[in-house]
């Protein structure tokens, strides 16, 4: 039983640990890799989840949603990588403007 | 019969999206989504008869019931959200059938693949069943979402889009902590037996707040909601209609759906009145900031913003008046939201750029947008009699009713801002010319009718809404979530 808590608090610490650096971080590949981070903690403990044995063995839902999960985790994080690497290409820089600063720019299909 | 249907629903726009680039002309492409649109409102009928003829539908995927299978539910929210899903597909597949050939800027078979898998995705969302089902959907929409406004390129474009793939990625992790969470007490997914089995505590409310704050980052609720003004502005206009409409709403949806549902009773009075006081901080806020904004579509965004604060009203009433009166006020939105980013897509198609001061052309060919604009601002700001004036009726209403005075003085005064930043558009447009506006490039060409009709007829529809509530509040009513009350 003291396993599974121990597990589940470090699930938790990892989440609040990659979501600090989703917010705290300004470099969108840090940013992502937080976004990671609470992904691989979320896994975590699903998979903890699924060891608490019952009669017939381990629980096989929250394995197949790691599995699931862990399948789209990495489609996500392709997808966010091209397009911070399209987003470099274009400003130079792969950060993002403060939300206030972005002013009043192009908006629409103009 | 039914599962034909609802196969359809699922895989039709899907399919579409994959082979539609199969055909043989630009024509044939243009016109096949518009096909599908209207050959799913066969579908949408059949499933409206039997929900409306035999109460709410459970489909279980394989003939497996909850807990082991799969489940579809169609109940009176689900069907009223589907219909609405689908005549916005109508309307936004005629506009881009005529608006895709003339605008050069983004490529159109990105554009058609990319929406035809968001409608796809947007039905799988409303039919959704268990937790984690949810969560797949979820992701899926985000996907195509976020790639509609990349569609736009240029440097705003992507960093919009990145800004909300960001709040997107997030917001769906915290709402899958929450699922794990549930399914850690309980062992189980399924909405429909969570919500008749007992279960609560601390362990809940947790769960509550994760998936909460989660959805609430997809739907953009103040104060998550700073990626959604410019994505939206920056979109092509019929994405934006599509995704202010229908994408930033079906978060809004799932966190009434929770609530109500398998959460109902799990939560203190205390909290749904702080839900309550974040959705009319958002109806100010979103409101405030559309008055303050030099471009058209710009003003829309932040009345999104606005306007989903709404649907955060019931969670203090939970009435069966304030249950008509959101669910009323969701459609009515939708309907008047779409109209008016296609009726901004018009006029950047005929001004090319969307500053308001250069809407004082007072030239003809601007008339028909305008007017567009005008009428959903009607239900926008909930004037009778429009579809916006019956929901928030209903609304301040079921708060009066309940004695919770204050919230229907926040619908009011929600209703009076809304008026105020469509007005505001309105005077623009028929102010005396700006002397910017001279300097503007003349006015294109005629506005093809594909393109001018979809927006004036959801408009027109929004507004009709309002006549139409005896007919449809006990549609709505089918299959209430245990948390509405009498």
């Amino acid at each position: 039983m003291s396993g599974i808590l121990a597990f589940s608090l470090t699930a938790g610490l990892l989440f609040a640990l990659g979501l600090y650096g989703m917010l705290t971080r300004t470099g969108l590949i840090h940013r992502l890799l937080g976004a990671n981070i609470m992904a691989a903690a979320v896994f975590l403990f699903l998979v903890v989840l699924s060891t608490r044995a019952t009669e017939a063995g381990a629980d096989p839902v929250p394995e197949v949603m790691v599995l699931t999960g862990i399948v789209i985790s990495i489609s996500l994080t392709a997808f966010g990588l091209v397009l911070i690497r399209y987003l470099r290409a274009m400003t130079g820089q792969a950060t993002l403007p403060r939300s206030g600063r972005e002013g009043d720019g192009h908006s629409g299909d103009d | 019969m039914l599962m034909a249907a609802v196969t359809a629903l699922l895989f039709g726009p899907l399919l579409t999206g994959l082979v539609v680039y199969l055909l043989p002309s630009r024509r044939l492409r243009d016109i096949g989504p518009v096909v599908l649109a209207i050959g799913l409102l066969g579908p949408l009928w059949h499933l409206g008869t039997e929900v409306v003829g035999a109460g709410p539908l459970v489909l279980a995927l394989g003939g497996h019931f909850a807990p082991l299978g799969i489940e579809l539910h169609v109940d009176g929210l689900a069907l009223a959200m589907l219909w609405l899903t689908g005549i916005v597909a109508l309307a936004v597949n005629v506009y881009v059938s005529a608006s895709l050939p003339v605008d050069a800027h983004f490529p159109a078979t990105g554009f058609r693949a990319l929406w035809l898998i968001l409608w796809s995705g947007l039905n799988a969302l409303f039919m959704a069943a268990d937790l984690f089902n949810i969560y797949v959907m979820l992701e899926l929409t985000a996907l195509a979402a976020v790639s509609l406004v990349v569609v736009s390129r240029g440097p705003e474009a992507v960093s919009a889009a990145t800004r909300y793939f960001l709040f997107a990625l997030a917001g769906s992790l915290f709402y899958l902590l929450g699922v794990a969470l549930v399914y850690g007490q309980t062992g189980l997914l399924s909405l429909r037996v969570l919500e008749t089995s007992s279960w609560g505590g601390p362990v809940s409310l947790l769960a509550l707040g994760l998936m909460t704050g989660g959805l609430a980052m997809k739907a953009a609720l103040f104060p998550v909601h700073a990626w959604l003004p410019r994505a939206h502005a920056v979109a092509p206009s019929a994405a934006s209609a599509a995704l202010s409409a229908l994408v930033a709403m079906a978060g809004a949806y799932l966190i009434i759906r929770l609530w109500l549902g398998p959460f109902a009773g799990h939560w203190p009075q205390a909290l749904a009145q702080g839900m309550a006081a974040l959705g009319t901080a958002g109806i100010v806020y979103g409101s405030i900031q559309a008055l303050r904004q030099s471009r058209l579509k710009l003003v829309i965004a932040y009345s999104t913003v606005a306007q989903l604060g709404y649907l955060l009203l019931i969670f203090p009433i939970a009435s069966l008046l304030a249950w008509q009166g959101v669910v009323y006020h969701a459609l009515s939105h939708g309907l008047a939201k779409a109209a008016f980013f296609l009726a901004a897509g018009n006029i950047i198609h005929l001004l090319g750029n969307d500053r308001l001061t250069s809407l004082s052309r007072r030239d003809h060919r601007l008339a028909g947008s305008v007017m567009v604009m005008a009428l959903s601002g009607i239900s926008l700001s909930g004037l009778p009699p429009s579809g916006g004036f019956l929901g928030k009726w209903w609304l301040i209403n079921a708060a009066l009713e309940s004695g919770q005075w204050w919230w229907a003085l926040a619908a009011a005064a929600g209703g009076l801002l809304a008026a105020a930043y469509v007005f505001r558009v309105l005077r623009h447009a028929l102010a005396e010319p700006h002397p910017d506006a001279a300097r503007d490039a003349p006015i294109a060409d005629n506005l093809p009718r594909r393109m001018f009709w979809p927006p004036m007829l959801l408009a027109l529809g929004a507004v009709a809404l309002g006549f139409a509530g005896q007919l449809l509040s006990p549609v709505i009513r089918i299959g209430l979530p245990t948390g509405v009350g009498g």
